[in-house]
């Protein structure tokens, strides 16, 4: 596939006037009349030549490129790990930056390991999804990160009750909480009203409130006017 | 030239081989065996009452090495260390005599079950501490195969003990040496009191300190019922009965000042049982005291106090009964959900249960209001007295409380100085002492187990050293008094 993107490189400044023309083929927007034609003609290559639909999907993962480089917590990126689970050697020279959100969702940390993410004195977001150790004892340490943490989402974790939920009340800063799916919470409704009225600044997301309320009377209540039947 | 082989060892003033022992073993007591033999044929003949048929499945073996008298959680913490601590498999024979296999009386299962590391002295903060872990890490500890894991219901909201003027300066030198010893516990003034937690009323409040960590209420019941199964999956034998005599054995030795003084060794416990006259004489090599709060009967039927006053003979365990009440009430209005355990100055103090608006709470009496520990009928009346006034000035959402219901449970109370008993007596010198933690001793159990079990096997305290803790105190008159007792 070399010799194609080669050639496709000195080709894309030529077709500049025609990428979004490929790329509203799927959007909602009209296309305007001279780009219309110029469309046909695409989709008249391509049907009969190899290389056109090649050339689509470069354009295609250039515009998935430019998706990925939207997805930034608040204007810095992700240090994500590569697909071998690695992170890369460029992540030393971030030493002094200071870390605002750890994703460490669906993660094996437990009691111990927190001892690494509680340093974290500028922390602003952290996303604690599906870890399966993450239990009461764990959120009764989160309180280090009090005065910067604003974001906290405990979704899936199976070992999370309300009585870890209650330590939470140390973390005031926080603006969002996402309790959602918490199998270990005997009673979700009512936890989220006693979370809410515990942190008044917090935004509570992840229960329906209407959740735990029993549905209404199933049967029509008995008529007892009506005589009965001989 | 055929080389003679001698026997092995034999006339090389190695180990000789006789014949019948096992190496390493013990040798096998042919004259004991033979008879227990000769008297089980006996019984075997006519004319005989058969005494083989009999079936003796709800009595006590006749012998094990260590005797444990209490099945609460002391002594099942005991029982469970020692396990885990001997030198291999099987070397130790336990049991455990409780005479009530409900616990209808014992402290632990009515216990409010809180757990904090906010004490006076290093050793209580350094047991408070080892046992969060455990508990933190009991289905590590307690795990049994193909059984589910423990939910001990843990809150670790902690717990908040409230100052007055005069109690500030102590409470500070309190939170020093909590600090010291690794406890996390944070000092808060009354604004940033009022702050954290708006329905509370500061008059009066001069300090407060908070415990953030490792701190809070579990079920106790569930802890009791953990230790129950893993230890009797560990091989410790339980029975159903009351002790009732102990068989000693004396021995007048001088001391180095050429002082008189008698060593008892416990050889035998009487096991009675329940509703019968039928006892189990236990042949056994140490006991252990974890009785709770009927110790002193323990002690006293050992023979301990029995001496003119003032002597190392005649000190008695000073550890007695007291009734405590808790009361569970109802305030739709009161503290949300952050509550931790708070303590009021007054020495009254209360806790949330579950998420309804359900608290509960108590106050321990002066030692004049003591009541009579006779039976456990909660007093409603000194609720309305002595406890709804403070706490209803601490707390002004209590004004409007309503009493749900009430239990009543024994503390093992030290007279002395309110805290622990533990190790062994310096007369009776196979007992050893696991009691009177005075309404501490459910939160601190784990690491006295440990500790017991290490004094047993090794000789010497390990891990937490409890020497300010031994028997000896009482006669030397070194009070380790705790401050912090709720």
């Amino acid at each position: 596939m070399a010799a194609p993107w080669a050639s496709l490189r000195l080709v894309a400044p030529m077709w500049n006037g025609r990428i979004r023309g490929i790329h509203r083929l799927g959007g909602a927007v009209a296309p305007e009349g001279n780009q219309k034609k110029k469309r046909t003609i695409l989709q008249f290559l391509t049907n009969y030549f190899y290389d056109v639909e090649a050339l689509r999907d470069y354009l295609l993962q250039r515009e998935m490129y430019k998706v990925h480089e939207k997805n930034r917590f608040r204007d810095k990126e992700w240090i994500r790990p590569d697909k071998y689970g690695h992170f890369s050697q460029e992540f030393w020279n971030f030493c002094e930056v200071p870390v605002e959100a750890v994703d460490a969702s669906d993660c094996d940390i437990n009691y111990e390991g927190l001892d690494n993410l509680l340093r974290l004195k500028e922390l602003q977001s952290l996303s604690l999804q599906r870890c399966s150790h993450v239990d009461d004892w764990c959120l009764s340490r989160l309180y280090p990160l009090a005065d910067s943490l604003q974001e906290l989402s405990l979704a899936g974790c199976p070992r999370v009750s309300e009585r870890g939920l209650a330590c939470l009340h140390h973390l005031q800063n926080l603006r969002r909480l996402d309790i959602s799916d918490l199998p270990a919470v005997s009673n979700p409704g009512l936890t989220q009203i006693l979370v809410e009225e515990m942190l008044p600044n917090c935004k509570v997301v992840g229960v329906d409130w209407a959740e735990g309320l029993k549905s209404g009377p199933e049967e029509q209540p008995q008529d007892t006017a009506s005589p009965v039947p001989a | 030239m055929i080389r003679r082989v001698l026997p092995h060892g034999m006339g090389r003033g190695r180990l000789t081989r006789r014949p019948g022992t096992r190496r390493g073993g013990f040798s096998l007591d042919w004259d004991g065996k033979v008879s227990e033999i000769k008297k089980k044929i006996k019984s075997i003949l006519p004319g005989r009452s058969c005494d083989l048929l009999q079936d003796t499945s709800h009595l006590p073996p006749e012998h094990s090495d260590v005797v444990i008298v209490g099945g609460g959680v002391l002594g099942l913490s005991v029982a469970y260390w020692l396990k885990k601590l001997e030198s291999r498999r099987g070397a130790i024979r336990v049991l455990v005599v409780e005479r009530d296999h409900t616990y209808s009386q014992a402290s632990t299962g009515l216990s409010v079950g809180g757990i904090c590391q906010q004490f006076s002295l290093p050793e209580n903060i350094q047991l408070s501490l080892f046992s969060a872990s455990f508990l933190r890490n009991i289905n590590e500890y307690l795990a049994v195969v193909d059984a589910p894991p423990l939910d001990l219901q843990f809150n670790p909201s902690g717990y908040l003990l409230l100052a007055s003027e005069k109690d500030a300066a102590a409470m500070e030198s309190n939170v020093k040496v909590q600090r010291q010893e690794g406890a996390k516990v944070s000092l808060m003034s009354p604004d940033q009191l009022r702050n954290k937690f708006p329905w509370i009323n500061t008059e009066g409040v001069a300090l407060a300190s908070y415990g953030m960590e490792d701190e809070g209420w579990f079920d106790p019941w569930c802890l009791l019922q953990g230790l129950r199964r893993k230890v009797q999956s560990l091989g410790v034998l339980f029975c159903q009965g009351e002790v009732t005599r102990f068989l000693s054995s004396s021995q007048r030795m001088l001391t180095t000042d050429d002082k008189a003084v008698v060593l008892k060794r416990i050889h035998e416990v009487h096991v009675k049982m329940d509703r019968s006259l039928e006892y189990q004489p236990v042949e056994c090599a140490i006991v252990i005291n974890a009785a709770g709060a009927w110790s002193s009967q323990i002690a006293a039927l050992a023979g301990i106090g029995e001496g003119p006053p003032g002597t190392l003979q005649g000190t008695k365990l000073p550890v007695e009964p007291r009734k405590r009440d808790v009361y569970v009430w109802h305030c739709p209005q009161g503290p949300g959900l952050e509550t931790p355990l708070v303590a009021d100055t007054s020495g009254a103090y209360f806790r949330r249960e579950g998420l309804g608006s359900n608290y509960l709470g108590g106050r321990s009496p002066t030692e004049q209001e003591e009541p009579d520990p006779a039976n456990l009928e909660v007093d409603h009346d000194f609720f309305q007295d002595k406890v709804w006034p403070h706490l209803a000035l601490r707390v002004p959402a209590f004004e409007t409380l309503k009493v749900q219901s009430a239990w009543a449970g024994y503390y093992d109370y030290n007279t002395f100085d309110q805290n622990g008993v533990v190790g062994p007596h310096p007369l009776v010198v196979n007992m050893y002492f696991a009691t009177g933690f005075s309404g501490h001793g459910l939160q601190q159990a784990p690491g006295v187990g440990r500790a017991v079990a290490e004094m047993v096997l090794k000789g010497r305290f390990q891990t937490i050293n409890l020497s300010p803790f031994l028997f000896t105190r009482f006669y030397l008159g070194e009070k380790i008094q705790e401050n912090n007792i709720i």
